[in-house]
């Protein structure tokens, strides 16, 4: 705790421009603001929910690592002043793996996009699910491509346009919380953007959690699904979510199919508990060696 | 705030009070901040900033009570609220009654 109030301390010491900080400058990166997310994407939000958790959460900074992919949210990794990892399409989970193998003192947390991580990366998430690998994903699902143009996603709503589908998507969306639950994570919730301080409080919850935890954040994304599908910008879409999201606790995630311009069920849908896979390793080690790695 | 009837600490119930800072250039004109202020503070201004959007200004300074909700809800981080050191009283508050 001692080195983090002075590291604190060392860079509240330099102002920003007109003397004022701002009171996460201590997590991300201001130096490199404006980002590059375009007006009314939601992506920003869930970044000042995890800044706003690790902080609420109190995890110490130097014990924690981001790792994201390609996309509009595999950004996020350059924005925050943590040890964070940029990787290829798909990848994060698998970097995230690594480093939580190579390294049990580090909390990692994957934070990226649906199209990164639910379709390139499709694999790699149900397997980190089922091995249990200790980490916090982040899925922050626009329900579209939206860094390369538009193109139609995993998430896509049946019906909705995007630019590869301009009679209206014929493919049935993947139900992110129920892909979880079935490979087995530990602790899976979902909330869009509106929802901010549940969404803290979740994400705080969620990395205090031993095993794979996945957190669905719905965000807008005023330039293309919005804009393709003729919805407004996205503060329409912040209305949206205001009228039609309902919050149910523990629901069966088989009931979460999201449709277009339907109702969105929110809320925080499995917590359970299942050993992780290095406390697994270590009791399959000490018993067939009489000897373990360091504790996970 | 209306009452039904006076509570009786109502003189010791202090108001915190906010004081919003923007970051004007930082801005992309969301609205978010102006549309969920519970107390409907900021205002979108009609002045451009650096990049042409148009930022939002601090309408009624003297309303806004230290939420955080601006600060949560901006995607940009360009608003943030500090508390003021002069706490109001809650009967100011009491008399001037609800919006």
């Amino acid at each position: 705790m001692k080195a983090k109030e002075t590291k604190t301390k060392e860079i509240q010491s330099v102002p920003s421009k007109k003397g004022e900080i701002h009171p996460m400058e201590n997590l991300l990166r201001m130096d490199r603001m404006p980002h590059i997310w375009c007006p009314s994407c939601g992506i920003g939000l869930a970044v000042t929910a995890f800044a706003s958790a690790l902080e609420k959460a109190n995890i110490d900074p130097d014990k924690i690592s981001i790792v994201s992919g390609i996309g509009c949210t595999g950004r996020v990794a350059g924005y925050v002043k943590l040890d964070s990892f940029h990787t290829t399409h798909g990848r994060p989970i698998a970097f995230g793996t690594g480093i939580r193998v190579a390294n049990p003192k580090i909390k990692v947390v994957v934070f990226s996009g649906d199209g990164d991580l639910i379709a390139i990366g499709g694999n790699h998430f149900i397997h980190a699910a089922r091995r249990n690998i200790d980490m916090l994903v982040v899925c922050v699902n626009n329900f579209i491509y939206a860094m390369t143009g538009g193109q139609v996603a995993p998430t896509t709503p049946l019906a909705a346009y995007a630019t590869t589908s301009p009679y209206g998507c014929v493919e049935p969306p993947f139900n992110i919380p129920y892909i979880a639950d079935s490979s087995g994570a530990v602790y899976v919730a979902r909330w869009t953007t509106l929802h901010i301080r549940r969404l803290i409080n979740s994400l705080a919850e969620a990395l205090q959690k031993k095993g794979f935890s996945v957190v669905e954040v719905i965000s807008p994304c005023g330039m293309y699904y919005s804009r393709i599908n003729k919805l407004g910008d996205g503060l329409d879409m912040m209305k949206f979510y205001h009228d039609n999201v309902e919050i149910r606790h523990g629901e069966d995630t088989k009931n979460l199919d999201i449709g277009f311009q339907t109702k969105i069920i929110c809320g925080k849908f499995v917590d359970r508990e299942r050993p992780s896979y290095m406390e697994r390793y270590n009791q399959w080690l000490s018993g067939v060696k009489g000897g373990s790695r360091d504790e996970g | 705030m209306k009452f039904w009837r006076k509570p009786l600490d109502l003189d010791k119930i202090k108001i915190s009070c906010g004081e919003i800072h923007i970051f004007k250039d930082r801005c992309k004109g969301c609205a978010f901040c102006v549309e969920y202020c519970p107390k409907d503070v900021l205002e979108m201004s009609e002045e451009f900033n650096i990049k042409g959007y148009h930022p939002p200004y601090v309408k009624n300074p003297d309303d806004c009570l230290e939420c955080h909700l601006c600060e949560m809800l901006c995607p940009e981080f360009a608003i943030f609220v500090t508390l003021k050191e002069n706490e109001k009283p809650a009967n100011v508050t009491a008399e001037k009654g609800r919006k």
